[in-house]
């Protein structure tokens, strides 16, 4: 059979579409079925901060220890090349439309401690290529550092600041590090991931369990018994910019 | 079939710029593998100030590559013979520009072995996916329309039917481009600066500006290096479409100004308080910005006065200064504003590295030498056909 | 034969060029004994048959990396019905202490760079002391 040099390109053209076609097809059929399957009860995490605790100590950084030295977080003393997973930050930082001159005075310059708000719509997880980043059914936003590109676009669209690149390679810079988590690589983003692997342990979050004031409470949104849900029913919260509709799951009680 | 035999027989002057362009290539080249081994650390980025030089001109030249539809579409949706020689260099310079787009994404990734993830994952919801899509398109239908529209030039033959079709795809094809380029940064949330309806009509403008400019420009060095001469009313059409592009880019901007400290939202003030009068001390933008206003203003000048834009001599300077101004606007001030102050209200400064510079230079160099080659074997296409 | 000097020479640099993979990895480490990696002295059979971990360990390991990362699960059903917590630092490095003498090995000998200790943590730099770590 003679194939002509056209009627080969033509071939060769039809094929590489059809290729093109079924990629496209398991891709979309993937999409669908990339929700992550929920095993047992459902359940929405959230961390609930008692302010008033938090602050009898304003000095206290516990929780920051504890979360660093559990995930292998790097300390860069330059600023420019920090990461950080949990932090303090003024209180006029943190909620800016509340830092009008005369209200809360006393919470003027209070040191808040800060981390990814876990949203239910996060705005990181829309603009990731990859899906690097996702939301997990219980409410956890996930970040998976074998596929990240690196292209920080998740930075970029987290309102809260709660992402941090990694400039150089974190490993001279790790203080002690840990067999329990692994360390990540220069050229990825990594923020806080609420201690999902020890939330599959069944212990909780580090930075709750090292807080001396108990400060922290951490809990399942959907059970209308937890210690979360009984704290917001009673106490008024409020969370960080909470109109750009990200709905941030870590509440302050102010 | 590329004719690229074309463009390794030149002159002295010819080669020597080529041998600058690779010098030029060569050094940023040793500074990319530099950055491979220690990280984007080298550069002067910082947790606040995460994108920078490599994104800024990423953003700004997806506007150039996109202004090819401003030759493309009198030409061959109405019929504008006027344009009959330049189409081809508007379509060069836009391959040129996508490849350094491309480039200027992957210098920029922390992983780029793993740019292959977007392909393999892909994420409808996410418009970098999009950009990927519609910049890899643009590219390939830029490169097959010149390929297939100089070879038949060459052979003095019309070219085939089915290119019809293909270029009017370009048309929206490349208003999308830029469209995509502008969504990336206009549906975060988080960024007020960013946020606003007339992100992409003023990238749109501010690209039909640079770009012809950058066309105009190219075609008058031409004329004086090569016996290759546009003609004097591509030209002056060419400028006439900068000066409305300008005009309009410069509304937009002033709406901008309005609507900002008109409302008074402090988030949002913030953010050109920081580029037009510094915060808190940091104010290296500051006279960039306002530089870039002035040279806006005087082009205002310069292009809407026929006797100024008539006159090649002036035309020049005002091109070149249309192309600075927008520039800074786009390639430095756009994105170093958006992340400054930080969502925490810190301000952060953000000045290029060596390397960073050096790594850019290179990029603008591989733009440089694709345009020269292609335009090399476009004027020896035509010089053949002419002699 | 005009230039046979030029020619030769290129014809030379050619074949070491084409030949570099084989003789710059050969002299430094292939040998007829082949790798030599050291077996756990403990546990005599691993989470796979010996067979496939020496063929597809890779695909086991992706498997487990997607399962945990992406799916939060850890359980591995084995093959002989036993269950492993799916984990390279805690459950593969648990028997396979020494990555030098094991890992390493067969990497080295077949040329394999290998990206996975860039963020999992070998248990021996932990072993060798705080200092170790701190390079």
């Amino acid at each position: 059979m003679r194939v002509d040099r056209k009627a080969f390109l033509r071939l060769t053209g039809l094929s590489f579409l059809a290729l093109a076609g079924k990629q496209a097809i398991r891709a979309v059929t993937a999409a669908a079925q990339s929700a992550t399957p929920q095993l047992g009860p459902v359940r929405r995490w959230a961390m609930v901060i008692d302010l008033k605790k938090c602050l009898q100590d304003s000095g206290c950084v516990r929780c920051i220890e504890a979360c660093h030295a559990a995930h292998n977080v790097p300390d860069f003393k330059d600023r420019k090349h920090e990461v950080k997973w949990i932090w303090k930050e003024p209180f006029e930082h943190v909620f800016p439309p509340e830092g009008a001159e005369y209200t809360l005075a006393a919470f003027r310059g209070a040191p808040l401690p800060v981390f990814c708000n876990h949203c239910d719509e996060p705005p990181c997880v829309r603009v990731c290529p990859t899906q690097a980043t996702w939301r997990r059914a219980d409410g956890i936003v996930m970040m998976d550092w074998h596929r990240c590109i690196g292209c920080r676009y998740c930075v970029a669209a987290c309102p809260y600041g709660s992402r941090s690149f990694n400039w150089l390679d974190p490993r001279p810079r790790i203080g002690r590090l840990t067999t329990d988590f692994p360390t990540r690589t220069r050229g990825v983003v990594e923020k806080c991931n609420l201690c999902e692997e020890r939330l599959a342990q069944g212990q909780a979050p580090a930075c709750v369990a090292a807080c001396k004031e108990k400060a922290m409470v951490f809990g399942d949104l959907e059970d209308p018994d937890s210690d979360v849900r009984s704290l917001l029913r009673t106490r008024y919260a409020i969370r960080r910019r909470p109109e750009l509709g990200t709905r941030p799951q870590i509440y302050y009680l102010v | 079939m590329f004719m690229f035999e074309k463009a390794v027989v030149g002159s002295r002057r010819y080669w020597t710029w080529i041998l600058c362009l690779f010098a030029v290539i060569g050094l940023g080249l040793l500074s990319y593998l530099r950055q491979l081994a220690t990280g984007l650390g080298i550069t002067g980025l910082s947790r606040d100030v995460t994108w920078g030089l490599y994104i800024a001109q990423f953003t700004f030249f997806v506007g150039v590559a996109a202004s090819a539809v401003m030759v493309v579409l009198p030409y061959y949706l109405h019929d504008y013979k006027v344009f009959g020689k330049i189409t081809i260099l508007g379509e060069f310079l836009a391959i040129s520009a996508v490849t350094m787009c491309m480039l200027f994404i992957f210098v920029d990734m922390g992983q780029p072995s793993r740019v292959l993830n977007i392909l393999r994952y892909p994420t409808p919801n996410s418009m970098m996916f999009w950009d990927m899509i519609s910049l890899s398109g643009y590219l390939l239908l830029n490169a097959v329309i010149s390929l297939v529209s100089l070879s038949a030039e060459r052979k003095t033959v019309a070219p085939p039917g089915w290119i019809k079709p293909v270029i009017l795809v370009s048309i929206p094809w490349a208003i999308s481009i830029h469209t995509v380029t502008a969504f990336l940064y206009n549906g975060l949330p988080g960024r007020s600066f960013w946020l606003t309806a007339i992100l992409a009509p003023r990238f749109l403008a501010s690209a039909f500006a640079a770009g012809p400019a950058l066309l105009i420009l190219l075609c008058m060095i031409m004329r004086k290096v090569t016996s290759f001469d546009a003609g004097q009313e591509p030209i002056r059409k060419l400028s006439v479409i900068v000066t409305y592009a300008m005009i309009v880019n410069v509304f937009f901007v002033l709406m901008e100004f309005f609507t900002v400290f008109y409302s008074r939202i402090p988030e949002h003030m913030e953010h050109f308080r920081y580029l037009f009068s510094g915060l808190e001390g940091h104010s290296s933008l500051v006279p960039w910005m306002w530089t870039s206003m002035a040279l806006a203003g005087l082009s205002l000048v310069l292009l809407i006065v026929p006797r100024f834009r008539r006159s090649d001599p002036v035309l020049a300077f005002t091109c070149s200064i249309v192309f600075l101004s927008l520039w800074i606007d786009k390639g430095l001030g756009l994105i170093v504003g958006g992340f400054v102050p930080s969502p925490l209200g810190v301000v952060t400064s953000y000045v290029p590295t060596l390397p960073e510079i050096s790594i850019t230079a290179a990029v603008w160099a591989v733009g440089f030498l694709m345009i020269t080659v292609f335009y090399k074997i476009t004027l020896s296409v035509r010089e053949s056909l002419a002699g | 034969m005009r230039d046979r000097g030029l020619i030769l020479g290129g014809l030379l640099l050619f074949l070491a060029a084409i030949t570099f993979p084989i003789w710059w990895d050969s002299a430094a480490r292939v040998t007829s004994r082949g790798p030599e990696p050291v077996l756990p002295a403990n546990e005599k059979s691993c989470v796979a048959p010996t067979a496939y971990m020496r063929s597809s360990h890779m695909q086991l390991l992706i498997n487990w990396r997607e399962q945990v990362v992406r799916n939060d699960f850890r359980t591995y059903t084995a093959f002989n019905g036993k269950t492993y917590k799916m984990s390279l630092t805690g459950t593969c490095m648990g028997c396979h202490t020494d990555k030098a003498r094991f890992c390493d090995r067969c990497h080295n000998y077949a040329g394999v760079t290998v990206v996975c200790w860039d963020c999992h943590v070998d248990p021996a730099l932990i072993r060798k002391g705080a200092e170790y770590a701190r390079r």
